[in-house]
């Protein structure tokens, strides 16, 4: 194996580089004009190996934004994997190319499969149900610039808990942080799976598993919802009685705190009612923008480039 | 110990009884020319009941595949029909090519050159995981 610094999971950075990279994110906000050509000739490849459009974009906006330049595909069938070509060896073709890879694909680990032989850094855009790292990385940013810290504080985590990668990842990486408390809302047949919560314990960690929204909202620092799609019901019935319990609503959020920060991943479909997006508390779409931020902060650690002094 | 009968070789004792037909297979025991025996059942004051391999050759063996079967085998090497040297296993941290991955999300379940890679997570419970998709491996 290469000696080439790759993102593959949240827990490949220490918590101080993760801290390095929210300060340079926030710098790229401060002072925008020291970034805007500190890529140039600089190549990133985003390989898709399944369709994610927005992640893709947040990708190649963050490397546009500071004057690279980017290639790749944007699905399977429009590359070499469609002739079953091996991860291996495409991307030790793409190396030959780009300075950096974003890659995205169904299969799990297949990252890793890619990083054995790789010779630039490799970010891991999302392997099938595993790890989506910068997903995480851009939740930890939006929280520290809404909240000024990330130790301290509730999380309430609403929705699919059982599938959801983000929220398995988001836990892993808040359980480093001093004195977080989560409240795991959802339910019952899609609560987050037992090493999850052996995780938990295992950091000491305060949690509990609530079914109303309603009942947990008031003691909740961060709301993070996610998607709760009809197929991980068992049977219709279900689905219809549960299905508006978890959509979040101006009434909902009725004794929710002032300060509250409310996430959510996106694409939203239609578990955040549209009438809270002009709520000042609704901060996903914030949290989009601190994706590309991370992003930017990302390329430039894994490619060891630092802003002139 | 018994190591009657084999004057150079390896004999694999305190194999958990009834096992000794998996290890025979692992180890690829019916392509060697020499002598070997299999003893079922023999009685045992650790296990009641144990099964003992005696090979008359000394063969490279792969500890790691031995011990991840049962940690509990001591290798006896025999030398001149003397014991020269005994051996005890322990689970090893990573298995290359010992056993494959079951989930079916997994980049191993579709592509072919993949070593099959696992790592020891839980020693005492034996637990397995997926070097590439973290699955735990479970027997059968
Ligand atoms: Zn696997």
């Amino acid at each position: 194996m290469s000696d080439v610094r790759n993102l593959i999971n949240i827990t490949d950075f220490t918590v101080e580089e993760i801290d390095e990279l929210i300060d340079v994110a926030n710098d790229i906000v401060a002072d925008h004009a020291a970034y805007e050509d500190i890529c140039r000739h600089k190549k990133l490849a985003t390989l898709f190996f399944e369709p994610s459009t927005r992640t893709r974009l947040s990708f190649e906006a963050a490397m546009l934004e500071m004057g690279g330049t980017v290639l790749g595909f944007s699905e399977a069938g429009s590359s070499s994997a469609a002739k079953g070509e091996s991860v291996s060896d495409t991307i030790q073709t793409v190396c030959c190319y780009a300075d950096i890879i974003a890659m995205r694909h169904p299969k799990e680990g297949a990252p890793i499969v890619g990083a054995r032989r790789t010779t630039v850094p490799i970010i891991n855009a999302g392997d099938g149900g595993h790890f989506h790292p910068t997903q995480t990385l851009t939740d930890l940013l939006t929280i520290k610039r809404k909240k000024g810290r990330l130790d301290n504080m509730t999380v309430g985590l609403c929705g699919d808990l059982k599938f959801g990668r983000t929220v398995h990842s988001l836990i892993e990486a808040m359980l480093r942080y001093e004195n977080i408390k989560f409240v795991l809302i959802s339910p019952q047949e899609l609560q987050v799976p037992d090493y999850v919560k052996e995780t938990m314990d295992k950091h000491g960690a305060e949690w509990k598993e609530v079914e109303s929204l309603e009942e947990a909202m008031s003691e909740l620092d961060i709301l993070y919802m996610t998607r709760i799609q009809r197929e991980r019901f068992f049977n219709e019935e279900d689905y219809v009685r549960l299905k508006d319990s978890y959509i979040l609503d101006l009434a909902k959020l009725e004794t929710a705190k002032e300060d509250l920060t409310i996430m959510h991943p996106l694409p939203r479909v239609n578990e955040i009612s549209v009438e809270v997006d002009d709520d000042p508390r609704a901060c996903y779409f914030f949290q989009a923008l601190c994706g590309k931020h991370i992003r930017m902060a990302l390329i430039l650690k894994l490619l060891g480039i630092k802003k002139e002094a | 110990m018994n190591i009657d009968g084999v004057k150079t070789g390896i004999v694999l004792d305190h194999i958990k009884a009834g096992k000794s037909m998996d290890i025979y297979k692992y180890l690829k025991l019916d392509k060697i020319d020499n002598t070997v025996a299999i003893i079922k059942n023999a009685s045992s004051s650790k296990y009641g009941k144990k099964d003992i391999i005696k090979i008359d050759q000394l063969i490279e063996l792969d500890l790691d595949i031995l011990g991840y079967i049962d940690s509990n085998i001591t290798v006896n090497i025999v030398k001149d029909g003397k014991l020269a040297e005994k051996k005890h296993l322990e689970l090893p941290e990573t298995l290359e090519n010992v056993i494959k991955c079951k989930n079916p999300r997994c980049i191993t379940s579709v592509e072919q050159e993949i070593v099959h890679t696992f790592k020891l997570v839980d020693r005492e419970k034996k637990v397995y995981r997926c070097a590439y998709c973290d699955a735990e491996h479970k027997n059968k």
